[in-house]
């Protein structure tokens, strides 16, 4: 049977025009439907050193000047942040997420409800994407930053009687996921 | 996007997801994308995949609004639903333009 490998491709070449001039050369678009459920991942290469990075990433103060946050208290594995946006005309959007794992500039992790911009929703049904950003040593200099955005697939709670009726081996390895998923 | 849309993005979407998580159902999909149309014995023709199974496949791809059983006289036809894989894939553009865009800020952050 045909792979779908090629629609998704044509997907990411659509994207790349319209990306920014000067990072378009700097992100690689790789997304993956298939196999490791839905995931976005971003690669690019930064011309600062690890330290420098990891302090940006894991620093809430940092952190908030240039995703555009504030009120973000300490970043800490296992805390639970709540900050609010300062993107303009966002700024009415609390920024919440929860943080997992901090491997001192190595790797760093959180969960959130991607696109989550309305405060009058509660989100708190919906399921939760982990982000997770992978450093290491550019080979000509300066860092490899790779963003990794997964779980597009999980199934909200409503769902999950419903995906347990279904004697489906699909199925049956979205529930491990959200086995995992919960017991985290 | 509307306030209805923004809450449900995902939950709205994360079933379509899981249902392309599988390779069988992602192949089918694929094919009849490519083929238009097709009938089951069409479908299972050319892969090792039993018949019961393809149409179970079937049935959670249309209970993810991702192909539709049409019936054609006594033959029942599978048609894929191209409009329900675009709104993914556009919610997906969103979240990806917000990383390129985060990390465009986060490159001139650090490299000044």
């Amino acid at each position: 049977m045909p792979s779908s490998r090629g629609y998704l491709g044509a997907a990411c070449s659509k994207m790349s025009n319209r990306w920014v001039a000067f990072i378009s050369d700097r992100i690689k678009c790789n997304y993956m439907v298939a196999q490791q459920s839905n995931r976005i991942e971003k690669n690019i290469i930064l011309r600062a050193p690890r330290s420098r990075v990891w302090r940006a990433l894991t620093t809430a103060s940092e952190f908030s000047q240039w995703f555009g946050g504030k009120d973000l208290g300490e970043f800490r594995a296992g805390a639970k942040i709540a900050g609010k946006v300062t993107t303009q005309g966002f700024e009415h959007v609390p920024l919440r997420f929860d943080i997992e794992r901090i491997e001192p500039e190595t790797y760093f992790s959180y969960r959130w409800h991607p696109y989550a911009v309305d405060p009058n929703v509660d989100y708190s049904g919906e399921p939760m994407t982990l982000v997770e950003f992978h450093l290491a040593d550019a080979p000509g200099g300066g860092t490899a930053l790779r963003v990794v955005e997964s779980g597009f697939d999980d199934i909200p709670p409503a769902r999950r009687a419903e995906a347990l009726k279904m004697n489906d081996a699909g199925w049956g390895y979205q529930l491990e996921n959200i086995a995992r998923h919960v017991a985290t | 996007m509307s306030r209805r849309n923004a809450a449900s993005a995902l939950a709205h979407a994360a079933p379509l997801f899981a249902a392309l998580g599988d390779e069988t159902r992602l192949a089918l999909v694929s094919r009849l994308g490519a083929s238009g149309p097709l009938s089951i014995t069409r479908l299972t023709d050319d892969t090792k995949v039993t018949r019961q199974a393809v149409t179970k496949h079937l049935e959670v791809l249309e209970r993810a609004g991702l192909v539709r059983g049409e019936r054609h006289g006594r033959e029942r036809l599978w048609v894929f639903e191209a409009q329900r894989l675009d709104e993914a894939r556009r919610y997906l553009d969103q979240i990806s333009r917000q990383w390129d865009e985060a990390l465009g800020r986060l490159a001139a952050f650090v490299e000044k």
